[in-house]
């Protein structure tokens, strides 16, 4: 109200909020995040463009964690959420591969964002899984500005996508734990590609470049990508304590 | 077009402000968008006029504030230039992103009776 003259004026606040505009989304990535570590389930969001080769590798993976390339059977659960904009095909060769997985499907929207991810959770046995794959939609830009409350961001570069790829997303690079650089058997056909110059664009958007050269057909470099794997930290947390002191939830 | 659901989660924080201030309309909102955050600019003002139709924000203007990527050492502090790898040519240790990673809310100018 106007104080000088009583006109009956409203009045104009501004108010201070200084906070995310996407908090709402970030505390629920918390929230999946706490249910991940409390199970010691390690999540890893995969992310790169449409036929970077994201399906390709996690069925290479699940063939190889399952013993069925000449290697030991390292008795590893993995799982996988597939965001798809209409299809289950990416969840249909996941399970044909092994992989107990689930699709997501967003409609029109571009990226996963943590709810989706906790609904996806719902009758999905991820709690029995050492990795939860979370393949996001085929998309280099949005998927990275939403946290899903995964523990490591992985990005998939194939071979063919052009060396300054990660100049042009400097966004979805610079929030890469690690880049796969897929399909490289493919590269006695292109000449022009060197590993090399894909390394050191990378190292000009992402501050602790991590990169591993990988072909989910040849099976070259994926023992590396294991053995990355399993240097992630998957050590189950008091269920009980830790989710009682994160929150108070329910689910259905 | 992320944009759209930024936009959607911006006027739904600004419709609880305004409700639990008893605010009758909002006059203007304040935004700081970084470079390095993945929201483009132009894309959001635009969902901003599709979506602020019929919301409490129907007439308040969109301010935008772009915020430049900056790196910088985490040691000794010196900046690191653009289009060079991301490490401290003195001390050899990985930048650290010192802003331009923002998508914030600043502030929220309401007209409370």
């Amino acid at each position: 109200m106007c104080d000088t003259c009583g006109c009956g004026d409203p009045e104009i606040v501004s108010v201070d909020v200084h906070d995310k505009i996407l908090a709402g989304n970030d505390r629920t990535a918390g929230h999946n995040r706490e249910h991940f570590r409390e199970r010691g389930v390690a999540a890893v969001n995969l992310m790169g463009s449409p036929g970077a080769g994201k399906t390709a590798v996690l069925e290479a993976t699940a063939r190889i964690l399952a013993g069925r390339e000449g290697r030991p059977h390292t008795g590893l659960r993995i799982g996988a959420l597939a965001g798809d904009l209409a299809t289950d095909n990416d969840a249909d060769r996941l399970r044909a591969a092994g992989i107990v997985s689930k699709s997501i499907t967003t409609g029109s929207a571009c990226h996963l964002d943590a709810a989706m991810v906790h609904r996806g959770l719902h009758d999905f046995p991820w709690r029995e899984l050492d990795y939860l794959f979370i393949e996001n939609v085929g998309n280099l830009v949005c998927p990275a500005v939403y946290d899903l409350g995964q523990d490591v961001n992985v990005v998939a570069l194939a071979v063919t996508e052009g060396e300054d790829k990660p100049l042009k997303y400097p966004v979805m690079f610079r929030k890469a734990d690690l880049v796969l650089i897929t399909k490289i058997d493919l590269l006695p056909a292109l000449p022009d590609i060197r590993i090399e110059t894909i390394a050191s664009a990378l190292a000009r958007v992402m501050p602790k470049p991590a990169y591993l050269p990988v072909s989910a057909r040849t099976g070259a470099g994926m023992d590396r990508w294991i053995e990355w794997l399993t240097r992630l930290p998957r050590v189950a947390r008091d269920p009980a304590a830790a989710h009682a002191a994160a929150h108070h939830h329910h689910h259905a | 077009m992320h944009e759209y659901s930024i936009v959607e989660s911006l006027l739904a924080r600004v419709d609880a402000e305004a409700r639990a201030r008893g605010a009758t309309a909002v006059h203007r909102l304040s935004v700081r968008i970084g470079e390095l955050s993945g929201v483009e600019i132009g894309l959001l003002a635009t969902a901003y006029e599709t979506f602020r139709a019929r919301t409490i924000c129907e007439g308040a203007e969109l301010s935008i504030e772009a915020v430049p990527a900056a790196w910088a050492c985490p040691d000794c502090g010196e900046a690191i230039a653009r289009g060079v790898a991301l490490r401290c040519p003195r001390c050899g240790v990985p930048a650290t992103l010192t802003g331009g990673d923002e998508i914030l809310l600043d502030r929220i100018e309401m007209e409370v009776p």
